[in-house]
């Protein structure tokens, strides 16, 4: 049983069994306007939660991705290396970036649950 | 993830206007297709008449370059008519009206070009004996006197290539200078309104940053920067009058807060031109301050370079500044080159040589022709024809600060709110007036910025005509949200020579150079 | 003043309209201690023929290169610019356009950038070059902070003894506010081996880079297989300058070499001497390495109409939108230098930069068989393109300061370069270019000989 959780940063992680998917969520994508490029973090990078993890860079801002979450990471998307625009299009599945093995899931409790980021958003205008 | 966006869209526009018809030639009358210098000439061509060597013993050690190069060659008149074709799709402040903010584009003399390629003056080598260069020496001997005087500041370094080259001399001095007296500050404040390159001159120095919020009224909030300020604070980068066009009220007490606190006062140059002969930077207690000699002292921008940056110091500083400067001797002018002694305190060497000759010359004739009073004239000229175009536009555009403004006026995108137009379609749809656009999107603390600097080069007819045409657009922008039909703005521009340029299809697919392209894509 | 359109009966008028009854309630905002209340004390306005009077009185006091026999080189070369260089970069659609971030509006100078990039990545052997920078010496200094970036916790820089002294002090200078570690070998004039191989056993597993000249400072030419062949092995990156971009029309590319980053001074090619700037920063590299590159870079792109068009791109690098996060706080290029650059190298083509390399070549081996066959001159050189050194029986600053009396100019003293350094102190560093006739090498050998056979020379 899968579950999802959203950060302030605009990211989301996607967690299953240890194991959680991150990526970008559909705000953030719309705000950075075309993704032009992507830089990943390495595979079995040990990343502690608010470290920089990869890189996003549309046409006019760049921005950088933080690990909402502590832990290795275990696999990468390379497919959103090679065509950055699924970041775009299809940012909640196929534009994932990467995934983490977690430490720590009580770390994920710190984290907007749906409904909370959805208010989130709402408060942003 | 912080987005440090600018809220400029980058999708290319669309709708487009019929041609009445396609030219069998791809041309349309002046306007050319011109191919790359790669597609029409070859290896065997070439414009120069070089006598060929013949046989002799070479000595290149064996690392004689054999293969292709990949640099094709064409006759002399091709390449003119290349070139010539290239510049005519290029808009010069010379074709037009360049009202673009932050940068300063007044009207280059041609007594400078001239004066700068006299031989005596262009043909000297950096390294020739001091002795036969006395006279280069002297110019820059009397255009640091110029630039002293003019700032009331008693050092200038004149080595610095550009405006961000002269803001890594200050923040060095800065260093060097807190260095000296064991003092390791650890932060640069930078207001949040500073052109990009503040923050990145300020971490390459190893400093971090903290920006300093703008109060209401586009200026510095004096009492957050006093909060801000402290025994880890290196100094302060502001720019003055600032990037909203605006005169920082406060400059004396901010300099004074900064000095109280230890700390150094870096002014950022670059609108020189709104106060020269009216202020000195060196009476509000500045402690460097680079000027952009391409901006207020007219050396050409050439299309994105060469600048030159001069940066002026404070006493404390003086000691500081880096290598090399002329200095009087018995003998004559002499160029200081290297450390001498222990108690010699430069920063050190910034650049190979003595710095942008080519432009001192120009900058000094600039100068001279002015004199202290064109040079005060021409300042207020410059806040006359940013005030007028803010009093005249703000009717039709709004206008972020009210006035008065210094050399450049400061609006926004809230006259498109509802518009479906953004600021960057209408800085297009001011191309097709005949207009370069202003800055746009910059400064970053207003929405959907238009910064425009008229300088004192336009005159009033210039400037009418312009806010004729603004006030056009801006009325049309209304009725395109009213009848939906925004191509106008949204496709534009209709009559440049080419149309909106997809940015996302470059930045995806980097294509930094020709590539011969293979038989199959030679045979489509 | 010729300058300025408005009349006062205009200013008067826009006075008005904007509501305002002088001038000085525009600068309201001044702080009143601030505003000048007495002219500053300089010369007031002159016309245009009094200020042409007044910079021919300092062009006399100067002796322009073509008036010696002139052998200056070290990072800046004479050359002959066609007469058609100067007249492109002096149309005022290049001359006066800014940066182009209206791409639709220049596309002329956007299309010059892009020819530049790739003729620079041709000549240097690489991938990709950028739109330029300021000189080949802050070129050398970006290209180690961008080893530094590609390395990855690697701080060591180390520059070879024949790096152009000027261009190691700019690396210092840069760096010393960083976390870097540079190390300057000793400067050796007359054994270019020993000085690649002290490179290739400084190299270690903290080193992100090694920096190597060639041509060097004293005009050998090294080959850099083995060089980049030690860095790679240790994970290091090769750096590899050119101060004098001519030789390239003969000798082999830093890139062919296995250079990782080329980073050159590209004065020699459209640009003249103009007393040491503005000059023309050359930079390229590998195409893996991008997104790394310092600088502005103009890329090829397609308009709404589907028309071939060029913009500036991967500037999300930069400083205006990365802020503090921008690969290095540079914001201009040398646009109008490099578009002389690559009008010239038009003119030239292939063809004629390598007639042109050929004749440079050529004349520098007259001259060292001239200067061979001088008593007490002692050529140091046996790999060269257009630039030797020479070991001479007394200091090298008083026979140019000597010769300099009969219009010569006789090169380019080492101690002018490296004063605290006795060892070089009777080296001189002569360049040679087509510019320059048998009959000055021929004017130069004689004051040579004349000068050595002076009583008492030898001890001073």
């Amino acid at each position: 049983m899968s579950m999802i959780r959203f950060s302030k940063d605009h990211e989301w992680i996607r967690v299953e069994d240890g194991k959680g998917v991150i990526g970008i969520t559909d705000y953030a994508q719309a705000q950075l306007g075309d993704v032009v490029f992507v830089e990943l973090p390495e595979m079995g990078a040990t990343l502690m939660k608010g470290d920089e993890a990869a890189v996003v860079e549309s046409v006019k801002a760049a921005s950088e991705l933080y690990a909402p979450v502590s832990g290795e990471v275990s696999a990468l998307n390379q497919a959103l290396v090679d065509d950055p625009a699924l970041a775009n299009s299809q940012p909640m599945d196929d534009g994932w970036f990467f995934e983490i093995t977690l430490n720590d899931l009580t770390e994920l409790d710190e984290l907007l649950d749906d409904e909370a980021y959805e208010a989130y958003l709402a408060e942003l205008g | 993830m912080p987005m440090n966006r600018t809220g400029r869209p980058s999708h290319s526009g669309e709708g487009t206007l019929p041609a009445p018809f396609e030219s069998f030639s791809g041309h349309r009358g002046l306007r050319h297709e011109e191919p790359l210098i790669f597609e029409i000439g070859d290896a065997r061509h070439s414009g120069v008449d070089i006598e060929d060597a013949g046989d002799f013993q070479t000595a290149l050690g064996g690392l004689e370059r054999n293969g292709s190069i990949g640099l094709p060659g064409l006759s002399e008149p091709q390449t003119v008519r290349h070139f010539t074709r290239l510049s005519q799709k290029n808009y010069g402040i010379d074709s037009g009206f360049f009202p673009l903010g932050s940068c300063t584009m007044k009207h280059n003399p041609r007594l400078n070009e001239k004066v700068a390629r006299l031989p005596g003056l262009a043909d000297i080598h950096p390294l020739q004996p001091q002795s036969t260069v006395q006279g280069a020496l002297a110019v820059m001997r009397d255009l640091s006197h110029w630039l002293m005087t003019l700032t009331g500041m008693p050092a200038v370094a004149l080595n610095p290539k550009a405006g961000a080259h002269g803001e890594l001399c200050g923040i060095m001095a800065i260093r060097a200078a807190l260095e000296a007296r064991g003092d390791a500050r650890k932060i640069i404040l930078v207001p949040e309104s500073a052109h990009g390159t503040n923050p990145a001159t300020a971490v390459f120095c190893g400093y971090q940053v903290k920006a300093i919020p703008a109060g209401p009224d586009g200026r510095v909030d004096l009492e957050a920067l006093k909060k801000a300020l402290g025994p880890d604070v290196a100094g302060i980068m502001l720019t003055n009058p600032n990037t909203c066009g605006l005169f920082e009220r406060d400059i004396i007490k901010i300099a004074e807060a900064v000095h109280e606190a230890g700390g150094f006062f870096y002014c950022d140059g670059a609108n020189f031109n709104a106060i020269v002969g009216r202020v000195r930077p060196g009476d509000l207690g500045i402690d460097a301050m680079h000027i952009n000699l391409h901006k207020t002292f007219s050396t050409p921008h050439g299309g994105g370079g060469p600048g030159s940056g001069p940066v002026v110091f404070s006493e404390a500083l003086a000691p500081y500044a880096p290598l090399p400067y002329v200095v009087e001797t018995d003998d004559g002018l002499a160029l200081h080159e290297h450390h001498q002694g222990a108690d010699d305190q430069s920063f050190g060497r910034l650049v190979a040589f003595h710095g942008q000759m080519g432009m001192y010359v120009r900058a000094l004739a600039y100068m001279l022709s002015h004199g202290h009073d064109g040079l005060r004239q021409l300042a207020e000229d410059a806040v006359l024809n940013a005030n007028y175009l803010l009093a005249e536009l703000s009717t039709h555009i709004t206008a972020s600060f009210t006035g008065p403004c210094m050399h450049e006026a400061l609006f926004d995108d809230r006259f498109l709110k509802d518009t479906g137009i953004s600021t960057l379609d209408f800085a297009k749809a001011m191309i097709d007036e005949g207009y370069h656009p202003m800055t746009m999107y910059f400064p970053l603390v207003v929405h959907g910025a238009m910064l425009i600097e008229p300088t004192e080069s336009e005159s009033k007819a210039t400037l009418d005509e312009f806010i004729a045409s603004m006030r056009g657009l801006a009325a049309a922008a209304k009725e395109a949200a009213e009848t939906g039909k925004t191509e106008r703005f949204t496709a534009a521009p209709h009559f440049a020579p080419l149309r909106r340029l997809d940015e996302t299809l470059a930045a995806r697919q980097p294509l930094l150079k020709w590539t011969a392209p293979t038989p199959s894509q030679a045979a489509e | 003043m010729r300058y300025l359109p408005h009349n006062d009966r205009d200013r008067q008028a826009m006075l008005k309209a904007i509501g305002v009854a002088s001038i000085d309630d525009l600068f309201a905002d001044v702080p009143k201690a601030a505003r000048l209340s007495s002219p500053l004390d300089l010369p007031s306005h002159k016309s245009e023929l009094e200020v042409d009077r007044l910079f021919r009185d300092y062009a006399r006091r100067n002796i322009p290169a073509a008036e010696h026999a002139f052998f200056v080189g070290c990072g800046a070369y004479r050359h002959h610019i066609p007469a058609s260089v100067d007249y492109i970069i002096q149309r005022g659609e290049f001359l006066t356009a800014y940066t182009p971030y209206q791409p639709e509006i220049a596309q002329g100078t956007l299309q010059y950038l892009f020819e530049f990039q790739t003729q620079i990545a041709n000549l240097l052997g690489c991938d990709v070059a950028n739109a330029s920078l300021y000189d080949g010496s802050t070129a050398c200094g970006e290209a180690i902070l961008m080893a530094r970036r590609i390395t990855r916790g690697r701080k060591k820089a180390i520059l070879a003894g024949g790096l152009h002294a000027h261009y190691g002090d700019v690396v210092e200078t840069i760096t010393q506010y960083g976390d870097e570690q540079v190390i300057r070998l000793q400067p050796l004039a007359d054994d270019p081996a020993r000085d690649l191989q002290n490179l290739i056993d400084s190299i270690d597993e903290e080193t992100a880079c090694v920096v190597v000249q060639t041509p060097d400072l004293f005009g050998h030419l090294h080959d850099l297989g083995p060089l980049a062949e030690a860095a790679h092995a240790k994970g290091a990156l090769l750096v590899a300058v050119v101060t004098e971009v001519v030789s390239l029309g003969a000798v082999k590319s830093p890139g062919e070499m296995g250079a990782d980053i080329v980073v050159a001074e590209g004065q020699s090619i459209g640009n003249g001497l103009n007393f040491g700037g503005p000059y023309l920063g050359l930079f390229a590299t590998r195409e893996k390495y991008v997104r790394q590159m310092p600088g502005r870079l103009a890329g090829q792109t397609r308009d709404a109409d589907g028309k071939r068009g060029f913009v500036l791109t991967l500037s999300t690098r930069e400083q205006h939108i990365r802020r503090e996060k921008a690969t290095s706080n540079i914001c201009t290029n040398s646009g109008l230098c490099a578009l002389a650059f690559t009008v010239h190298m038009t003119l030239l083509g292939e063809k004629g930069l390598r007639q042109l390399a050929m004749i440079n070549h050529k004349k520098a081996t007259q001259l060292r068989a001239a200067l061979a066959g001088i008593d007490g001159v002692e050529v140091l050189n046996q790999s060269y393109f257009n630039e030797l050194c020479v070991r001479l029986p007394g200091r090298a600053d008083a026979l140019v300061e000597a010769l300099a009396g009969q219009k010569i100019l006789a090169g380019v003293p080492a101690s002018r370069l490296y004063p605290q350094r006795p060892e070089l102190a009777n080296i001189l560093i002569l360049a040679i270019t087509e510019t320059v006739s048998e009959a000055d090498i021929a004017l130069l050998a004689g004051a040579l000989r004349d000068y050595l056979a002076t009583p008492g020379i030898k001890e001073r």
